[in-house]
């Protein structure tokens, strides 16, 4: 270990937003070091730590949702990181981090810990540095980290398998949105919260969701539909309460275990076509008369590898 | 033509009506040499299609103009929008501007005083007195319209989230000078759903805000009939970048909201219409700005007729004020601005402005000096009396082009506003963002043509030059904002506290029930309880809003 | 990963009270088409939350933009606030309607570059990017 990592962890543990910002940077670009930084961390912390997912579509105001979490989070005294997921542009591989601008009210609070990060458009590998951000926040004592992501894709599914509870945001209004998440995420997420829920149609999207989440209510007794008006504040402790609730019965049932073992695998998987992405790059460079993709792909990983499939 | 049973009427009523309210400004309009200018230019036969599309001007849908005569009656008002530093500054130039025959002030705030903080807020750091004058107490406002009798004069207030303490402030200080509220003349800007989508003074979430405006309309209907309680801005919304069918679209729309608004409130519709004012931009593209002034004031007529049943045609008329683009000024040679700026003023009279205000040249740099004010309005002063276009009304009219363009702004617009509606309305679109992502596409796609070549600005992208000589730029005074804190702190001193502090006491109260809060407030201002104070504590009740 | 250039951290700021932000979201648009990861703080921030975000987020370069006249007193209030967080090796670039003898005055207070209305974009984006390379090259934590 060098010794700029190790006044990184230093200050990881001292919670200094430099080194936690330069450690999440440096394990996001599988920089150098990026192994020694996260063999190095509270194992204990990583394991007691809650991490919840939102998402939804763009506009239910997951961001507004977010940040009504923190401020209720952090009157109860609670150390929070945030990670805020925005896709990247294909075409540029850039990207615009825009649910920060929701959450400048914590900006001057030590004990709310953002980071925004781009998709980046990496095969799945949005699991290996979101994970890795979760365990450098928990080491840094975030007893609750949320994952914001936007929209419906792969990196919903990601941040889905990487996080004990998920929470599904919805509004009033967006029927085509929730008519092409029926099959997907609905399935998935833990808790389905109608936002913006004095407006009208509210209680019909509830009435409709209540359908839906009644078999899980009723195996963990817990509420799964939730109203908010996040803008005003309202239901939210309520959330919160519930997400307590069923994070204890998770824990309980054994349940979160099975969980952090689903995260543990899709995070292992990341980072196995993470290391092997750029022996591979360089294996293609190689001319082949090979034109079938998939005996090409054999062909590279006997020849790489040095395994016979 | 005369054979027109409509047109004959026309003359016979609203033209004879308006002859004899307002004489024409001479007896006879002709060219050099005497040949006649006509009052109104006509089709050779005037059918159905005519009558519906554009009708006679001062008659609905009111394309061709609001009056009858247009600017033969009168030209449209010259009212240049300035703010300096401290009230003080501001009175002498005021004064100075009234001793020149102005009639109308219009009053431009600085940044704190439009988000409600005062100028010893944090907040407020480097930023007080710089666009504008910094009211935080009822003592600024004193000493703003000091030795200005407010009876004489009407008065423009650019203000919007705050509006209704620096309307209550106004009010006291005329009561100060004896004079009652139902004699003030004058336009608070107040629209506050424009802050959210393109100027960034908004201080409470929507709804709320939306709220303390029905206050004003309320109480102004009551007690200060002639004055505008509101001016529903395009302007901004351009600035930002929008398209011009955009620009009518989404003002429109928020116009359909406050009048929604007001009515849910139980207002009467043909009592508080006829104090709807709008403000639009006046951009470079000349036969298309003519266009979308005609078709918003055509648009505008429908709404008001069609779907909320107006009556009185006072109700259904679309008066406005229109600006040039300041974000079409460019920072390389400057001199160029006032060309571009004579363009824009053009487009808005020939669109049938009410008012005018101008840019100066040297607004890309900085705000301007005095000698660029002046040639900004010589510039509507030459278009006034030099140029002719006041002479007749309504002079585009029947040009294929600008009539087909007219119904396509008018038939974008109304798409857009329906879409919104669909989308759940203006603040719906507004808390999901979908307004602001139309203007910032359609911002960045103008941006990336400019980068491009495509669209040639001259002297920017094209026809550059070296540039040595730095013009003259107006600098302000940095010990602006020591003196403005210090005044206020004197006046927090001197104030009976106990009293100042009973009021806001009051005024939470009000507000938490959700009455009217422009009673309070104004006993709040008159205790001379300052704006911050005020805007803290319905802070705390309305929330704040972020985009 | 480890061979190809990873992007380039921007926060894009606006400190002060002005709402005009049509400049500041065209360059923060640009730069992402560059190939930027752009964060953007919204309109209306103090120096100390721009300055907390932008240590907190680990960016290469903040770009400020201001249009009210207040870049003197809140520019060089970011440099200051970020040096106070050990943040002081981070370069800041601004951006607005800056008069000539303001520009010598920001660069003396440490900003490391001023744009102007009539700078083209272009020129803009590699300003970014020289002082993001830069900022990578002489990093004091790596």
């Amino acid at each position: 270990m060098t010794a700029s990592n190790e006044t990184l962890l230093t200050g990881i543990t001292n919670h200094d937003p430099r080194a936690i910002g330069r450690a999440i940077s440096i394990v996001e670009n599988n920089g150098e070091g990026a192994a020694d930084i996260l063999a190095s961390l509270d194992q204990e912390r990583i394991n007691s730590v809650v991490v919840t997912g939102i998402t939804g579509p763009p506009g239910a105001g997951k961001s507004t949702l977010t940040s009504g979490l923190i401020t209720i989070l952090r009157k109860t005294g609670k150390r929070v990181g945030i990670i805020a997921v925005d896709p990247s542009s294909p075409i540029s591989g850039g990207a615009i981090l825009g649910d920060r601008i929701r959450m400048m009210d914590h900006a001057l609070d030590p004990d709310v810990v953002v980071r925004s990060m781009a998709t980046r458009g990496r095969l799945g590998g949005l699991c290996a540095s979101a994970g890795a951000t979760v365990r450098i926040m928990a080491a840094a004592g975030c007893e609750v980290i949320l994952i914001e992501t936007v929209g419906v894709g792969q990196s919903e599914m990601d941040i889905v398998q990487l996080a004990d509870i998920t929470v599904m945001v919805l509004a009033p209004g967006f029927g085509d949105d929730i008519q092409a998440m029926k099959a997907g995420l609905l399935e998935v997420a833990d808790f389905l919260v109608v936002n913006k829920s004095d407006q009208p149609g509210a209680s019909g999207l509830l009435m409709d969701m209540e359908q839906i989440f009644a078999a899980k209510e009723e195996e963990s007794g817990v509420a799964r539909v939730l109203e908010t008006v996040a803008s005003e504040n309202k239901g939210l402790v309520e959330l919160l309460q519930s997400m307590d609730t069923f994070s204890d019965y998770l824990t309980a049932t054994g349940q979160k275990e099975q969980r952090r073992n689903r995260a543990l695998n899709a995070e292992t998987l990341d980072w196995i076509i993470e290391m092997l992405r750029s022996r591979f790059l360089d294996a293609m460079n190689e001319s082949s008369s090979q034109k079938d993709p998939r005996i090409r792909a054999k062909e590279f990983i006997s020849k790489t590898l040095q395994i016979n499939q | 033509m005369s054979k027109d049973k409509k047109f004959s009427d026309w003359q016979k009523n609203e033209l004879a009506a308006s002859l004899k309210r307002f004489p024409e400004r001479k007896e006879e309009f002709s060219l050099h040499g005497g040949v006649e200018i006509p009052r109104l230019a006509l089709p050779e036969t005037i059918d159905d299609n005519y009558r519906d599309r554009l009708g006679f001007p001062g008659q609905y849908p009111y394309t061709r103009g609001v009056q009858p005569t247009m600017y033969r009656g009168r030209f449209w008002t010259m009212r240049q929008y300035a703010g300096f530093s401290s009230a003080a500054e501001s009175n002498k130039r005021y004064r100075y501007l009234l001793d020149q025959g102005t009639t109308g002030l219009s009053v431009a705030f600085d940044l704190p005083t439009q988000i409600g903080y005062d100028s010893d807020d944090s907040m407020s750091l480097g930023e007080v007195g710089k666009v504008g004058v910094a009211i935080d107490t009822l003592a600024d406002m004193e000493m703003l319209f000091k030795d200005i009798p407010l009876d004489k004069i009407s008065t423009s207030m650019t203000i919007n989230s705050p509006a209704i303490v620096l309307l209550a402030m106004y009010v006291v200080v005329a009561e100060k000078q004896g004079v009652t509220a139902d004699k003030l003349r004058g336009t608070i800007q107040n629209d506050v759903l424009k802050e959210y989508v393109a100027r960034g003074t908004y201080i409470f979430p929507p709804r709320p805000s939306l709220g303390l405006i029905t206050d004003i309309f309320q109480w102004c209907f009551a007690n200060m009939p002639l004055f505008n309680t509101i001016s529903i801005s395009g302007y901004h919304i351009r600035e930002a970048g929008s398209t011009a069918a955009q620009e009518v679209a989404f003002t429109l729309a928020n116009g359909i909201t406050y009048v929604q608004t007001a009515l849910d409130a139980g207002l009467e519709l043909d009592h508080f219409a006829k104090r709807l004012a709008f403000f639009f931009n006046a951009s470079s593209n000349l036969l298309e700005e003519v266009a979308k002034f005609r078709a918003a004031r055509r648009l505008w007529a429908r709404l008001m007729k069609n779907r909320f049943q107006a009556r009185k045609p006072a109700s259904m008329m679309m008066r406005f004020h229109t600006q040039t683009a300041g974000s079409s000024l460019a920072a390389q040679q400057i001199d160029n601005n006032i060309v571009r700026v004579t363009i824009q003023a053009l487009a808005a009279v020939f669109g049938g402005t009410q008012s005018l205000h101008t840019n100066s040249r040297d607004e890309a740099l900085s705000l301007p000096t005095e000698d660029s004010v002046r040639t900004a309005l010589r510039t509507q002063q030459i278009i006034a009396h030099e140029s002719g276009v006041a002479d007749t009304v309504d002079p585009f009219a029947g040009s294929y082009y600008i009539e087909q363009l007219t119904d396509s702004i008018e038939l974008a617009a109304e798409d857009l506003i329906s879409k919104i509606e669909q989308k759940g309305g203006v603040v719906s679109c507004i808390e999901d963002g979908f307004i602001q992502r139309q203007i910032e596409q359609a911002a960045y796609d103008y941006q990336k043509e400019i980068e491009a070549g495509q669209r040639v600005i001259v002297g920017v992208n094209k026809f550059q030059i070296k540039e040595e000589d730095k013009p003259e730029l107006l600098r302000m005074n940095p010990a602006v904002e020591s003196a403005q804190i210090a005044a206020l702190q004197k006046v927090r001193y001197e104030r009976n506290d106990d009293e100042a502090q009973a009021r806001l006491a009051t005024l939470k109260v009000a507000a938490e029930s959700g009455s009217n809060l422009m009673e309070p407030i104004i006993a709040a201002v008159r205790a001379y309880v300052s704006l911050g104070e005020i805007c803290t504590v319905l802070r705390k009740i309305f929330g704040e809003y972020r985009d | 990963m480890t061979k190809e250039q990873t992007p380039f951290r921007v926060l894009i700021a606006k400190p002060g009270l002005d709402g005009h932000d049509r400049g500041a979201k065209f360059i923060a648009r640009a730069l992402r088409d560059q190939g930027f990861e752009v964060i953007y703080t919204g309109i209306r921030r103090t120096a100390a939350e721009i300055a907390a975000t932008a240590i907190q987020e680990d960016v290469d370069v903040v770009g400020l933009s201001s249009l009210s006249g207040a870049h003197l007193r809140l520019f060089p209030e970011v440099v200051r606030e970020l040096a106070a967080r050990g943040g002081s090796d981070i370069p800041v670039l601004g951006g607005g309607v800056i008069p000539d003898e303001d520009i010598t005055t920001l660069l003396e207070k440490g900003l490391s570059g001023i744009f102007t209305s009539g700078t083209p974009a272009d020129a803009i984006i590699s300003s970014f990017k020289k002082a993001s390379q830069h900022h990578r090259n002489h990093d004091s934590l790596k």
